[in-house]
C-alpha cells in the first residue's frame, strides 16, 4: 500500500510539476495575468495556513514540492485552477472541502505562494553543477 | 561416554535410562513399587533421601570436556566462509557462541556484538547484499527470534540470502528451572516459517553439518531467502562422543546454477523487442552481482532502449543517457513491449491506484503493449503473506533468474537484428539521451527551489551530502526512502556496489542496522559507506550505533530528520480528509516533537562522532566535511539535520 501510494504520488506529482513548469510562453503570459486577477490574500497568515493545514507535509514548507506533492510555487498555477483541484482533486491529493478550509483561507494561501521568491540561478549554485 | 572426566548428557540419559529399565523388571522395583511413597523431605536427623537415578547431579563430579559440539559447528561454518556472525548473546546458543570466540578464534565467522536481534538480522541482510552471498546469525530460539522476525520478513520480501541460527533446548529433562523453560519451544522455527524458505531442526551433528551446508545451498538459489537452523542446547554443549566422531564429514557445497530463461521465450521476447517501436526496460532486483549491470548496460545499448531503474538493487547507472527512471509514466504510456526483469510488483507498475474513498485504478499502458516478464520470483512462492502483490498480466512470463538470462537475451536480440533496424535505434537513442539531459538540467533546477531554506531541503541534503564524498570510493548503503529521491537524480552512480535497494518488506527500523551492515562489508574494500537516514527509523533500535563505533565501522550519516513519522502523518491527513473533518489534529500520533529528538547526543552516549540538529543550510556542508575526517580515520560519525519533509 505504502509503495503503491508513492508510486502515485511520484507519477501525480511529475504530472503536476510538469505542467506547471513546463508551460509556453503563451501559457505563461496568460498564466501571470490570471494570477494578477486572483483576489488578494494575506501571504503572512497564508503561510502559517500553509503550515497548519498541513499542506507543507506534501509540499514542503516553501511549497517546493517533491515526490510526495507537485511544487506549488514560485509562479503558481491560476487561483481558479488551484481552488478547483483543491475542492476536487483528480489524483493522489485528498479533498480539502470548504468545512475544512474556507475560501478566504485559501486565497492567503494562494497569496503566500505567489509571495514566494523565485529560485536562486542554478548556475550559480556550484553543488548543483557537478 | 567421558573422556578426562568429562560427560557425554545424551549418553548418561541413555544409560540412565537403561538402568531404570531393569530396575522396574526387578523383584526390588516390584517391592518399590509396591512400598508407601518416601517422604518428599528428610525428617530431622535422618539421612538424606538419595536422589533419584536420573537426577542430573549424578554427574557433578565429571565437570569438563574438551571438545563440544559446537566446535564442529564451527569446522562447519568456517567450511562455508561465513565472515560475521550479527548476534545479540543468548543462553539458548551459549555453547556455540563459547566456540566461536575460543575454539575458532572469532575469525570467520567474527562475533558482531548487537543490542537487538532486529539489528543483527538488518546487518546481514545488507552485508548479503554487498556480498553477495551469505551472513550468519545467532538468535535466542524463543524471545530473541521474535525480536528478529520482522527483519527477517524484510529479507524474504528482498529476496536476500541470511542463515539465522537459533538455540532452543530440547530436551525437557535437561532444561534449567526457569528462564530456560520460558525460551524453549517445540518448534522453533514455527514462528518464521512463512517467511523463511527452508528450516531444519539437526539431530545430530553429522545432521547440522548437512543441514549447514544444504541452507547455505538453498539461500543462495534465486530466488534467495532467509534460511534457519535450530540448534539445540545439547548439541552444542555437549561433548562429541566416540561414536559420532568417526561420522563427522562437512559434505561438499555445490551451489546451484541459477535457473535461466527458457530459449523459446527468450527468442520470442528478443524478436518482439527488436520489432518495438517504444521498448522499455524496467529492472527492479535484478543485479545480484556486477555482472548484473553490466548485461543490463549492453541490453539497453543494443536496443537503444530506455532503462527505468525502480532501484532495488543498484541496476544501471543513474546518468546513462539511456536511464529515464524519472520519465516512468509517460515512457510507459506510449511503450509497445515492456521487458520487466525482477519486478517485485509487476502489475502495480504498469498501472496506477488511485487511493480516494472509492479505491479504483487504471492502466498505464496503451492496450495492446506487450508485457514480458522474467523473474526468480515465480519459481517459489508462499501463501500467507502477501508480498507477491497483484497478477500481472503478462504475455511472456519467464520463471528465471533475470541476470542468468540477460546473456542469452542480448545475444538473441543480436541475433534479430538487420541493418535497418540498427539505424533505426540510434536514432531512438538519439532521441532518448536527449530526454535524459533535459531531465537532468529539469533536475538541477528542481532543486534550486528552496535550496537555502530551514528546514533544509532535501535537495539540499542529499546535494551537500554528495559533494563531501564524491571525490571517495562511495557507497550508498541505506537511505530513507523519503528525499524525493535526490541522491538517485543527483548523484553519480555508475558501480554496482554504490546502492543496495530498500528493506524489501517496508519493514520501518532497516534503515539503521542496514547502514552498518552495509559498513561493515564495505570495510574491507575500503570503501566509505553512507546513509541518509530516517529519524523514526533510527528510533526502532539505535543500539545498532554502539555496534557501529564497537567494530569500528567506517560509515557516515545524515539524519534526515523531519520530526515525524511522515508517510502516517500523510495517511492520517488522507484520513481527516477524507471524512471531513480535518488535518488539524493529524500530528497526535505521528510525529516525533515536544519534545524533538537530539540524536546527535544520542549516538555521542555510544561513543560516535556525531554534530547537530543543523537548521541552517549554510552549517551542513563544513559539519559533513568534519565527520567525513572522523570516517576516514575508520569510524563511524552522524550529522543531525533538521529537514524539510519530504
Amino acid at each position: 500500500m505504502k509503495k503503491h501510494l508513492v508510486l502515485t504520488f511520484i507519477f501525480f506529482a511529475a504530472c503536476v510539476m510538469a505542467s506547471a513548469a513546463q508551460q509556453a510562453p503563451a501559457q505563461q503570459n496568460a498564466s501571470a495575468q490570471q494570477q494578477q486577477n486572483a483576489p488578494q490574500g494575506n501571504a503572512a497568515n497564508g503561510r502559517k495556513l500553509f503550515v497548519s493545514f498541513g499542506c507543507y507535509q506534501c509540499h514542503g514548507y516553501e511549497a517546493q514540492g517533491g515526490s510526495a506533492g507537485a511544487r506549488l510555487a514560485p509562479r503558481p498555477i491560476p487561483y481558479a485552477q488551484l481552488l478547483k483541484y483543491v475542492r476536487h482533486p483528480t489524483g493522489e491529493m485528498p479533498p480539502f472541502t470548504e468545512k475544512v478550509v474556507k475560501d478566504s483561507e485559501l486565497t492567503d494561501i494562494y497569496a503566500f505562494l505567489r509571495a514566494q521568491p523565485p529560485a536562486p540561478d542554478v548556475d550559480k549554485i556550484p553543488l548543483l553543477k557537478q | 561416554m567421558a573422556k578426562n572426566g568429562s560427560v557425554d548428557r545424551r549418553n548418561f540419559l541413555k544409560s540412565a535410562a537403561v538402568t531404570g529399565a531393569a530396575i522396574v523388571g526387578s523383584a526390588a522395583a516390584s517391592e518399590a513399587q509396591n512400598a508407601p511413597p518416601a517422604p518428599a523431605a528428610a525428617a530431622p536427623g535422618t539421612a538424606p533421601i538419595a536422589p533419584r537415578e536420573t537426577d542430573p547431579s549424578l554427574e557433578a563430579d565429571i565437570v569438563t570436556t574438551d571438545r563440544p559440539g559446537g566446535d564442529f559447528m564451527v569446522d562447519v561454518l568456517k567450511s562455508l566462509n561465513l565472515e560475521y556472525v550479527a548476534a545479540n548473546p543468548g543462553s539458548s546458543f551459549r555453547g556455540i557462541h563459547e566456540s566461536i570466540i575460543n575454539y575458532g578464534g572469532n575469525s570467520a565467522p567474527e562475533f558482531i556484538t548487537c543490542c537487538h536481534e532486529e539489528s543483527s538480522v538488518a546487518i546481514a541482510h545488507a552485508y548479503s547484499k554487498v556480498e553477495g552471498k551469505p551472513m550468519a546469525v545467532l538468535v535466542h530460539g524463543t524471545v530473541g527470534l521474535q525480536h528478529a522476525s520482522m527483519a527477517m520478513y524484510n529479507a524474504y520480501c528482498d529476496r536476500v540470502p541470511i542463515i539465522v541460527m537459533a538455540g532452543n533446548t530440547l530436551d525437557a529433562t535437561m532444561r534449567r528451572p526457569g528462564v530456560e523453560w520460558n525460551h524453549s519451544v517445540q518448534d522453533a522455527a514455527a514462528m518464521v516459517r512463512d517467511f523463511t524458505k527452508w528450516d531444519d531442526l539437526p539431530w545430530s551433528l553429522p545432521h547440522f553439518a548437512e543441514s549447514a551446508v544444504r541452507a547455505y545451498k538453498i539461500s543462495m538459489t534465486p530466488p534467495m531467502m532467509p534460511v534457519m537452523l535450530v540448534l539445540d542446547g545439547g548439541l552444542q554443549e555437549d561433548p562429541i562422543s566416540d561414536e559420532v566422531k568417526g561420522r563427522l564429514r562437512i559434505p561438499k557445497l555445490t551451489l546451484t546454477t541459477p535457473p535461466q530463461g527458457d530459449a523459446g521465450a527468450v527468442a520470442e521476447a528478443a524478436r518482439l523487442l527488436v520489432n518495438a517501436q517504444n521498448p522499455v526496460i524496467i529492472a527492479d532486483r535484478l543485479a545480484r552481482t556486477p555482472a548484473g549491470m553490466a548485461h543490463l548496460i549492453e541490453l539497453a545499448e543494443v536496443l537503444q532502449a530506455p532503462v527505468i531503474d525502480q532501484g532495488g538493487r543498484m541496476n544501471f547507472p543513474s546518468h546513462h543517457a539511456l536511464n529515464l527512471s524519472n520519465g516512468g509514466r509517460a515512457l510507459l504510456g506510449n511503450a509497445d513491449v515492456i521487458l520487466g526483469l525482477e519486478l517485485a510488483d509487476f502489475w502495480g507498475t504498469v498501472d496506477s491506484f488511485r487511493d480516494s474513498l472509492i479505491r479504483s485504478s487504471r492502466p498505464i499502458t496503451k492496450p495492446g503493449t506487450k508485457l514480458i516478464s522474467i523473474t526468480a520470483g515465480d519459481l517459489y512462492m508462499k501463501s500467507n503473506y502477501q508480498d507477491f502483490q497483484r497478477y500481472p498480466e503478462v504475455d511472456i512470463a519467464m520463471a528465471a533468474d533475470a541476470e542468468a538470462t540477460l546473456p542469452a537475451l542480448i545475444e538473441a536480440v543480436k541475433r534479430a537484428m538487420t541493418g535497418d533496424k540498427k539505424t533505426a535505434f540510434e536514432a531512438r537513442g538519439k532521441r532518448y539521451s536527449e530526454q535524459h539531459g533535459n531531465a537532468l538540467d529539469r533536475t538541477r533546477s528542481d532543486a534550486a527551489v528552496a535550496w537555502d531554506a530551514s528546514p533544509v531541503s532535501t535537495a539540499r541534503l542529499t546535494a551537500e551530502l554528495y559533494n563531501v564524498i564524491r571525490n571517495e570510493d562511495w557507497a550508498l548503503v541505506s537511505a530513507s526512502g523519503n528525499t524525493s529521491n535526490w541522491e538517485k537524480r543527483l548523484w553519480k552512480f555508475d558501480k554496482h556496489y554504490q546502492w543496495l535497494g530498500g528493506s524489501g518488506g517496508a519493514g520501518v527500523g532497516y534503515g539503521a542496522p542496514a547502514a552498518v551492515g552495509g559498513a561493515l562489508a564495505n570495510k574491507k574494500h575500503g570503501r566509505i559507506s553512507v546513509a541518509i537516514q530516517g529519524d523514526g527509523d533510527f528510533m526502532y533500535a539505535p543500539g545498532v550505533w554502539w555496534t557501529a563505533a564497537h567494530h569500528k565501522l567506517p560509515l557516515l550519516a545524515v539524519m534526515h530528520n523531519n520530526r515525524a513519522y511522515h508517510q502516517e502523518v500523510m495517511h492520517v491527513q488522507r484520513m481527516g480528509n477524507r471524512h471531513n473533518r480535518g488535518i488539524t489534529r493529524a500530528h497526535i500520533g505521528t510525529t516525533l516533537e515536544d519534545p524533538f529528538i537530539n540524536y546527535a547526543q544520542i549516538v555521542k552516549g555510544m561513543g560516535v562522532y556525531s554534530e547537530g540538529p543543523i537548521s541552517n543550510p549554510n552549517d551542513l556542508g563544513p559539519a559533513l566535511a568534519r565527520a567525513l575526517a572522523v570516517v576516514k580515520k575508520g569510524e563511524p560519525a552522524l550529522v543531525d539535520v533538521v529537514t524539510q519533509p519530504r
